[in-house]
C-alpha cells in the first residue's frame, strides 16, 4: 500500500469525524511514513510498519473523545477532498508554488482562449479597413488606365467586404463560445474549492 | 494494569522523552521502543493531551521539503515528572512494605 492510498483510505474511513481532527491525524501518519522511509524502509515497508489501516482508524475513531462523536450528526458531510490529501503528502512547503503555479496556469489558459478571440477580431477589423481601402485604389488605378488590374482589385476588395461579413459571425460565435467555456472554467474552479461552505 | 495509572505513566513517559531536547513523533516511538512498546495512535493521543493540558508545546519545522512537528517540554510538563519521581516513591515504599509484610508471613 502506497503511502497517498493508506491516507486517502484512513480519510474515507474517517469521514464523519471533524475536519480539522482528521487533518492533523492525517499529518501525524503521512509524517510517520515520511520519517521511515527516511530511515531506509521503502514506502511499502514503511506503510506496513504503522499498521493496518483498518485497525489504525478504529483506534483513532475510538480515542476521538465522545463530545467529538456528538458532532458527526451536525456536519455530516465534512471531508477532505482528493486534492487537499494530495497537498498534505506533498508538505506544505510545497503548497504555495503549487498553488501559485495552478493559478498561473488558469491565467495562460484564459489568455490564451481570449488571444485567439482577439486574433480573429483583428483579423476582421483588417479586412473591413481594407474592403474600402482596395476598393478606392481599384477605382484609382481603373481611372489611372490599368482598367483590368483595377477591376480586380476592386472586386478583391469586395470578396473581403464578403468574407468580413462571415468572419463577423464566426468571431460573434467565438466570442460567446469563449465566454461560455471560460465560465464554465470558473466555476468548476470555484466549486473545487468553496463547496465545503455550501454543504455545510 | 489499570488503564487510568497506565495512561498517566506513558505521559510521564513521553514528557522524559523531550526533557532533555525537543524530539517529534517517530523519535519519541523509537527512544521509548527498548521499554515499552508504543504504537502510533496512543502517541496521537498522549501528545494530544499534554498539548491541552499545556505540558508541551509543539512547533512546525520545516524538514527535507516537508513539515515535522517537534515537541517541547514546558514548565508544566517539567513539574509534572517532578510530581511523578514523589508519586513513585511513595508507592515504592508501599510496595516495599507489602513485600516484607508478605514475605515476613510466607516465613512463619
Amino acid at each position: 500500500m502506497t503511502k497517498l492510498k493508506f491516507l486517502l483510505t484512513l480519510n474515507e474511513k474517517l469521514a464523519n469525524y471533524p475536519q480539522a481532527e482528521v487533518e492533523e491525524q492525517l499529518s501525524f501518519y503521512s509524517e510517520m511514513i515520511e520519517d521511515r522511509m527516511e530511515e531506509g524502509l521503502t514506502e511499502e515497508e514503511a506503510v506496513s510498519a504503522i499498521g493496518p489501516v483498518d485497525e489504525i482508524a478504529a483506534q483513532i475513531a475510538a480515542e476521538l473523545s465522545p463530545e467529538k462523536k456528538e458532532q458527526r450528526s451536525k456536519k455530516p458531510k465534512q471531508r477532505l477532498k482528493i486534492w487537499e490529501i494530495v497537498l498534505l503528502v506533498l508538505g506544505s512547503p510545497v503548497w504555495l508554488s503549487l498553488l501559485v503555479a495552478a493559478f498561473a496556469l488558469v491565467i495562460s489558459l484564459y489568455v490564451s482562449l481570449w488571444s485567439v478571440v482577439i486574433s480573429l477580431w483583428a483579423v476582421f477589423a483588417s479586412f473591413v479597413i481594407s474592403m474600402p481601402a482596395a476598393i478606392a485604389l481599384g477605382v484609382g488605378v481603373s481611372v489611372g488606365g490599368f482598367i483590368y488590374s483595377g477591376i480586380a482589385t476592386v472586386a478583391a476588395g469586395l470578396v473581403l467586404g464578403g468574407l468580413s461579413v462571415f468572419l463577423f459571425f464566426g468571431c460573434k460565435a467565438a466570442t460567446k463560445g469563449t465566454a461560455v467555456l471560460t465560465k464554465i472554467m470558473v466555476v468548476w474552479l470555484k466549486k473545487c474549492f468553496v463547496k465545503k461552505e455550501e454543504e455545510k | 494494569m489499570d488503564v487510568q495509572l497506565k495512561r498517566g505513566l506513558l505521559d510521564v513517559c513521553v514528557l522524559a522523552a523531550i526533557k532533555n531536547e525537543d524530539s517529534y513523533g517517530y523519535k519519541i516511538i523509537k527512544d521509548m521502543k527498548p521499554y515499552i512498546e508504543l504504537s502510533e495512535s496512543t502517541l496521537y493521543t498522549i501528545l494530544k493531551r499534554l498539548e491541552l493540558s499545556e505540558m508541551l508545546t509543539v512547533r512546525t519545522v520545516e524538514h527535507g521539503g516537508r513539515l515535522r512537528k517537534y515537541y517541547h517540554i514546558t514548565g508544566n510538563g517539567l513539574k509534572r515528572i517532578e510530581e511523578f519521581k514523589d508519586e513513585w516513591e511513595e508507592i515504592l515504599s508501599i510496595y516495599r512494605f507489602v513485600m516484607r509484610e508478605v514475605e515476613g508471613c510466607d516465613k512463619t
